[in-house]
């Protein structure tokens, strides 16, 4: 078992035939993702990397029964991409593309609200499920398949975490990297949920960051919902309070949001906290013993 | 991006937003010519800096007449402002706002952030505006009122009657109020902000609103279809490396320690900050040298590194990814030699092909440190740095 995709989810790529959206392709087809086809407005008909490119996602749903979409378009185009696989009826879009202006995520997220589709990121490595479907840029090489769901605001540091558990012979049901952007779409509680139903899924690695106060609430889920070890590291202790202006970040997160909030918010909760992110997986390898 | 208050003011402008009458001089000659645009007995000189807390620095001043406002330019001009908001060395002063005063019957505050939490536009209201608002937030948070905008209706006029009778505005208080934060919130969408404060906003003795002061804060990732704010940067006001890191798309932040540190992703370079520490060191800065970690690059990140005199040590820390370890090697190596580093440098990769890497820097001709791994990389570094303080 695995969380949101595996062997079977059929996954098309809007910006196929764009510089990294042929790369990542390539790696993909090569991890054994099944591919099914690829959308770049204008180049419909032909035929990229062997598979078939539609100029619009909902001509691509039609031909390839799709389930899920990876978004490599800039960031200006990125809210027309989400939306446009929405609107295709795509269950499961995972926006790989940094730098999208705030607002257009929050109209992204308003017009999620009644619809059936998951997204992933934006700003994201995205996700994988090991030996089964790799959707992102991360390198598949480090991933086992195995016992541990990973959900991380980072990209690299998501890495490192993999690599441990896998080191240790833990290895991973799935693996999502959510984002680091102030508006993501799924968010910890919402993956959390899912590694905690999956039967697969022994215990849960949260690798979160400082700013906004999505730690704190998913340690709030945590101590209601979930009865499985959950492992959180938090990254940025030693990070400066930055030069500011203003209040108003401030009152709005009411004194939450710095590391060792994040950090006393989730120990309450029962989860195992790391100091050194050296530590991680030994923590989680200890924790299920 | 910050926007300077004159700036804020001149978009509030635009709007149609009450502000005082005033002009921006950036030397004391200007004084002469421009203090005939005012009209009040009295001046503000406000010194027009990206940080808050001016005030109690000494950077917004009150006096009366050409000769007092000229010297008060001279004083603050070309100089730097120390607030609790800037580091020790303080902002550059390079230009400062000239305002007719007008007498105060109250103090109110108004900002608007994007609330994580509830993906709106959120404003925020109290009648405890000029003082420590922060201090309002956390002691008697009742005293501030929240509304959030739905993002298709925008700023509702119900909205501004609640917020309005919270602050105990009367009368045509009532309707300049709204007038006021209707055209907030249409500015914070079509402007792009992501971050907004009026603080004060006060009543007159005449018993009109009137914007005080104004703090913008624009997306950066929204910059590109904003052609007029892109105009408003001011460079004057961050950190030079910081500008040479955007450059070359790099992102760098000037820390107080002596172990430079060179990572891709911004969680693992904050995680590595975090595992010096924890080892007993102190990194000298944040720099994510992003995702193609390429000779070029990380020759520039290596410059902006060492331009920082404190750097004893520099720390490589980089999760190679798809992109080959050996290939970074070379590029590190290349770069140390075009650079000419003299201090040490401890370099961990991570990869593919993570050990033919480590085997290049093993084999090159300079002081280059391989570790295996996270944690046995920052323990080195701490050591070749002077050891754990």
């Amino acid at each position: 078992m695995s969380i949101l995709v595996d062997k079977n989810t059929k996954v098309i790529c809007q910006g196929l035939t764009g510089q990294q959206g042929t790369f990542h392709t390539e790696q993909a087809l090569e991890y054994g993702t099944r591919m099914v086809g690829g959308v770049t407005p204008g180049k419909g008909g032909q035929n990229h990397l062997n598979l078939p490119v539609f100029d619009s996602v909902k001509d691509a749903v039609q031909e390839t029964k799709a389930d899920a979409s990876v978004i490599y378009v800039p960031a200006p185009y990125c809210k027309d991409s989400i939306i446009e696989a929405v609107d295709a009826g795509i269950k499961l879009v995972v926006c790989i593309t940094e730098g999208i202006p705030t607002l257009d995520m929050l109209e992204v997220k308003y017009y999620l609200q009644n619809k059936n589709t998951k997204l992933i990121g934006p700003n994201c490595p995205g996700i994988i499920t090991p030996g089964q479907c790799k959707i992102g840029i991360m390198p598949g090489s480090i991933h086992k398949p195995g016992k541990i769901g990973i959900v991380s605001r980072s990209g690299t540091l998501t890495y490192e975490t993999v690599k441990q558990t896998s080191d240790l012979g833990l290895g991973q049901t799935s693996c999502v990297g959510i984002g680091g952007d102030p508006i993501p779409g799924m968010n910890f509680i919402d993956v959390i949920k899912l590694f905690q139903a999956d039967p697969r899924t022994e215990g849960i690695i949260m690798v979160g960051e400082i700013g906004g106060t999505a730690e704190e609430e998913a340690a709030e889920y945590i101590r209601d919902h979930v009865n499985k070890p959950v492992v959180a590291y938090i990254a940025g202790v030693t990070a400066p309070p930055g030069k500011r202006m203003g209040h108003a970040g401030a009152i709005i997160a009411g004194g939450k949001g710095s590391a060792a909030d994040k950090f006393a918010a989730l120990e309450e909760a029962g989860v195992f906290t790391v100091k050194s992110p050296a530590d991680i997986g030994i923590t989680m390898q200890r924790a299920l013993s | 991006m910050n926007l300077h208050e004159y700036q804020a003011k001149q978009i509030f402008n635009q709007y149609g937003l009450p502000v005082p009458n005033g002009v921006v001089i950036r030397s004391a000659d200007e004084v002469a010519t421009e203090i005939g645009e005012l009209s009040t007995k009295t001046t503000v000189v406000k010194a027009q800096v990206h940080a808050g807390g001016r005030g109690k620095a000494g950077g917004v001043k009150i006096v009366e007449g050409r000769d007092a406002v000229t010297s008060v330019a001279q004083e603050l001009l070309r100089t730097n402002l120390v607030t609790y908001q800037t580091d020790s060395k303080g902002q550059p002063i390079n230009a400062l706002l000239l305002e007719d005063t007008c007498d105060i019957a109250r103090e109110l505050y108004l900002g608007a952030v994007i609330d994580r939490s509830t993906k709106r536009v959120t404003f925020m209201a109290s009648t405890e505006g000029g003082v420590d608002i922060e201090k309002v937030a956390t002691e008697t948070p009742e005293k501030i009122v929240k509304v959030s905008v739905d993002p298709m209706l925008g700023v509702m006029l119900y909205q501004c009657r609640n917020i309005a009778f919270a602050l105990g505005l009367q009368d045509k208080q009532i309707k300049q109020f709204s007038k006021i934060l209707q055209g907030l919130g249409r500015m914070f969408i079509e402007k792009d902000f992501s971050l907004l404060e009026i603080n004060p906003l006060v009543v007159t003795s005449a018993g009109d609103l009137l914007c005080l002061d104004a703090k913008i804060n624009i997306d950066d990732n929204a910059l590109y279809r904003q052609p007029e704010l892109r105009e408003m940067w001011d460079p004057s006001q961050v950190d030079q490396r910081e500008i040479a890191a955007k450059e070359w798309d790099l992102s760098y932040i000037s820390l107080d320690g002596n172990i430079g540190c060179m990572v891709n992703g911004a969680g693992l370079a904050m995680a590595t900050m975090d595992l010096i520490k924890l080892c007993g060191g102190l990194p000298a800065n944040f720099l994510d040298v992003g995702g193609g970690a390429t000779k070029e690059r990380v020759t520039e990140a290596f410059k902006i590194i060492l331009s920082d005199q404190n750097v004893r040590a520099v720390l490589v820390n980089i999760f190679g990814g798809i992109v080959r370890c050996d290939l970074i090697a070379e590029g590190i190596i290349a770069a140390v030699g075009e650079v000419g580093i003299k201090v040490p440098v401890v370099v961990r990769l991570e990869g593919n092909n993570a050990e033919k890497g480590a085997k290049l820097l093993e084999e090159s001709d300079f002081n280059i440190t391989p570790a295996q791994t996270f944690q046995e990389a920052a323990e080195k570094v701490v050591q070749v740095a002077g050891g754990a303080k």
